[in-house]
């Protein structure tokens, strides 16, 4: 049993299809994320990436099929729950609270984790502890500095770090990132990938990303969809080989610069 | 705190820790509506009457802020509220039962029943469709409580409101003394009450919802509980502030139901600043005096210039006149 649990995958869709009239934007998509796992998820525009992220988080329900979190069926449970049991995600277009500072983004994170984001009679100032481990985390992720700017007034780059830093505060085992560097000036991108490389080891990562470096840098594994089908998933090595992959994706990026 | 300060909390992570932690607090700033609210009693004990409406409307502001500015759920029916909370101590006084405190307890109830009810029903939607199912409630309310004229007088107003003197003692004079006092009093504990909950995680939380409500889902907050809720307790501060206005205006007529008096309240809170616990303070009290004003100098167009101000406020001012101050602050 425990060799079993051991291989259960942090996360995992098994025959997932979503359709949109006559498009299908997932089609019997197989896919398991493992423990600890550095994963990508690539494909060209309009592969149902972002689709597929929204079915893992719960925004879209699947038309078929079953997605497990940590071995149980999260297929019918709503966004929220699917929080609660570990699963956050970052956004392609920053989803930040414009006018806030950043540790107050933090802030609701960790106290919507720790279930008191509800009280009433204890004023947010006085929940140290979270605070305190709110600091610790923008410490950890080198924008300490920021911490009572709104973010607003970050740049963009910064900005993506406190999308990563929103969902690191929920604590995930697993965590989809969904374009990390999407809009970050090519000088900044090594500030996310940094980040990204000192992620706890234990946390499950999924990155979705048109970034061919950012990807090749990052992941381990590999899964290329295109169409809503998974075309083919291995290391980086045989990725960039395939000449599937090259007729669909890469070909495709170096027609169009 | 002066920009320096903020420099020097920047740099440390004992003082970014301490100034986030340190909002919640009271500062000197806050007692000025109150010093302010006592003077004017000493400085124009003829405006008593006027003055206790300003109080009780503050509060009615100050729980639409609640819903709009800090939930970000936008309403043009608040009436609603305001108006059950009026019928509410008002029938009780009518019928026999004057007793001013739980004359607004018991509108605070009914408000709250009230706009949790509707609340479970609309909050289900947002942007403009919520915005018609507000009006739709309140406007529903308004056709009920005309029917129901033998109930609440229909179009001649709720007449005969007999109100107790406040814990048997202070009997409401003509002059309005004993009315200005208990709507301050009232007021100042429906303050309390908003202050905290704005400071709370929940109010935060509530915060969030209103910047990014999307990635309030994604963190898992429950959103449609928490959006009730509020609206229930904003319901029940409404109420209490049309109780408040039937017991010391001992009448009640339609238009506490009406789309105009939800209406006057979203000018109001703009004119004051939107989401800023305050906005209420500044924008009721300048808003009726004006009023109270123009309506002698110029009762026809009073209206003109209420909606040159608007203007103004939103072209120059969009965070309302404490917005302005917090630009000059900083």
């Amino acid at each position: 049993m425990s060799d079993l649990a051991l291989e259960t995958p942090a996360f995992e869709t098994i025959g997932l299809c979503l359709s949109f009239g006559a498009l299908a934007v997932a089609s019997d998509i197989d896919f398991r994320l493992e423990r600890g796992a550095r994963h990508a998820l690539i494909g060209p525009n309009g592969a149902g990436k972002t689709s597929f992220v929204n079915l893992a988080t719960g925004v879209l329900s699947p038309s078929a099929g079953t997605i497990r979190l940590g071995g149980a069926d999260i297929t019918r449970l709503p966004q929220a729950a699917r929080v609660k049991r570990g699963l956050a995600r970052t956004f392609q277009i920053n989803a930040l609270f414009r006018r806030l500072d950043v540790l107050e983004h933090v802030t609701l994170a960790i106290a919507e984790r720790d279930g008191v984001a509800g009280g009433l009679w204890r004023a947010a100032g006085r929940h140290r502890r979270i605070i305190d481990e709110a600091y610790t985390l923008l410490e950890t992720l080198g924008i300490e500095e920021d911490a009572l700017r709104p973010v607003s007034a970050l740049a963009y780059g910064q900005q993506r770090l406190v999308e990563i830093a929103v969902a690191l505060g929920l604590s995930p085992k697993v965590l989809l990132l969904d374009e990390p560097a999407a809009g970050v000036p090519s000088g900044e991108t090594g500030l996310i990938i940094g980040v990204v490389e000192r992620l706890p080891p234990d946390i499950a990562v999924l990155i979705i990303e048109h970034d061919m470096d950012l990807v090749f840098r990052l992941a381990k594994t590999i899964t290329v969809l295109v169409q809503g089908r998974i075309l083919v998933e291995g290391p980086p090595a045989q990725i960039a080989a395939d000449e599937r992959v090259r007729e669909v994706y890469l070909g495709d990026r170096v027609r169009q610069p | 705190m002066t920009v320096k300060d903020l420099d020097r909390a920047r740099s440390d992570r004992n003082g970014a820790i301490e100034a986030f932690a340190r909002r919640h607090r009271f500062r000197p700033l806050e007692a000025v509506p109150w010093v302010a609210a006592l003077a004017a009693a000493f400085v124009f004990p003829g405006y008593l009457p006027l003055g206790a409406q300003i109080l009780a409307t503050i509060l009615f502001v100050m729980s639409a802020d609640l819903v709009v500015g800090y939930a970000g759920i936008v309403t043009l029916g608040h009436a609603a509220f305001f108006g059950t909370g009026a019928y509410t101590a008002g029938i009780l006084a009518a019928h026999g039962w004057g007793e001013p405190l739980s004359g607004l307890v018991a509108a605070a109830a009914v408000s709250a029943l009230i706009g949790f009810l509707s609340g479970l029903v609309i909050l289900r939607t947002t942007g403009l469709a919520l915005l018609m199912q507000t009006l739709v409630v309140a406007a529903m309310l308004l056709e009920t409580a005309n029917k129901a004229s033998s109930i609440t007088g229909g179009d001649d107003g709720l007449q005969g409101v007999d109100v107790w003197p406040i814990f048997g003692v202070f009997h409401f004079d003509m002059f309005g003394r004993v009315a200005y006092g208990y709507c301050l009093g009232v007021l100042l504990v429906g303050w309390l009450v908003t202050r905290q909950i704005v400071h709370s995680p929940f109010g935060r939380s509530l915060t969030g919802m209103r910047e990014n409500v999307r990635r309030m889902h994604a963190i898992g907050a429950p959103v449609f509980r928490r959006r009730l809720v509020v609206y229930t307790i904003s319901a029940a501060l409404a109420g209490v502030s049309g109780g408040l206005i039937a017991q010391t205006t001992q009448f009640v007529g339609l238009t506490s139901l009406s789309l105009e008096r939800s209406g006057n309240a979203l000018i109001m809170l703009t004119i004051g600043g939107v989401g800023r616990l305050y906005g209420a303070f500044i924008g009721v009290p300048l808003y009726m005096i004006a009023q109270d004003q123009f309506a002698e100098i110029e009762p026809v167009y009073w209206y003109f210039w209420i909606g040159l101000l608007m203007v103004a406020v939103v072209m120059f001012a969009r965070g309302g006149i404490i917005g302005l101050v917090e630009r000059f602050r900083r």
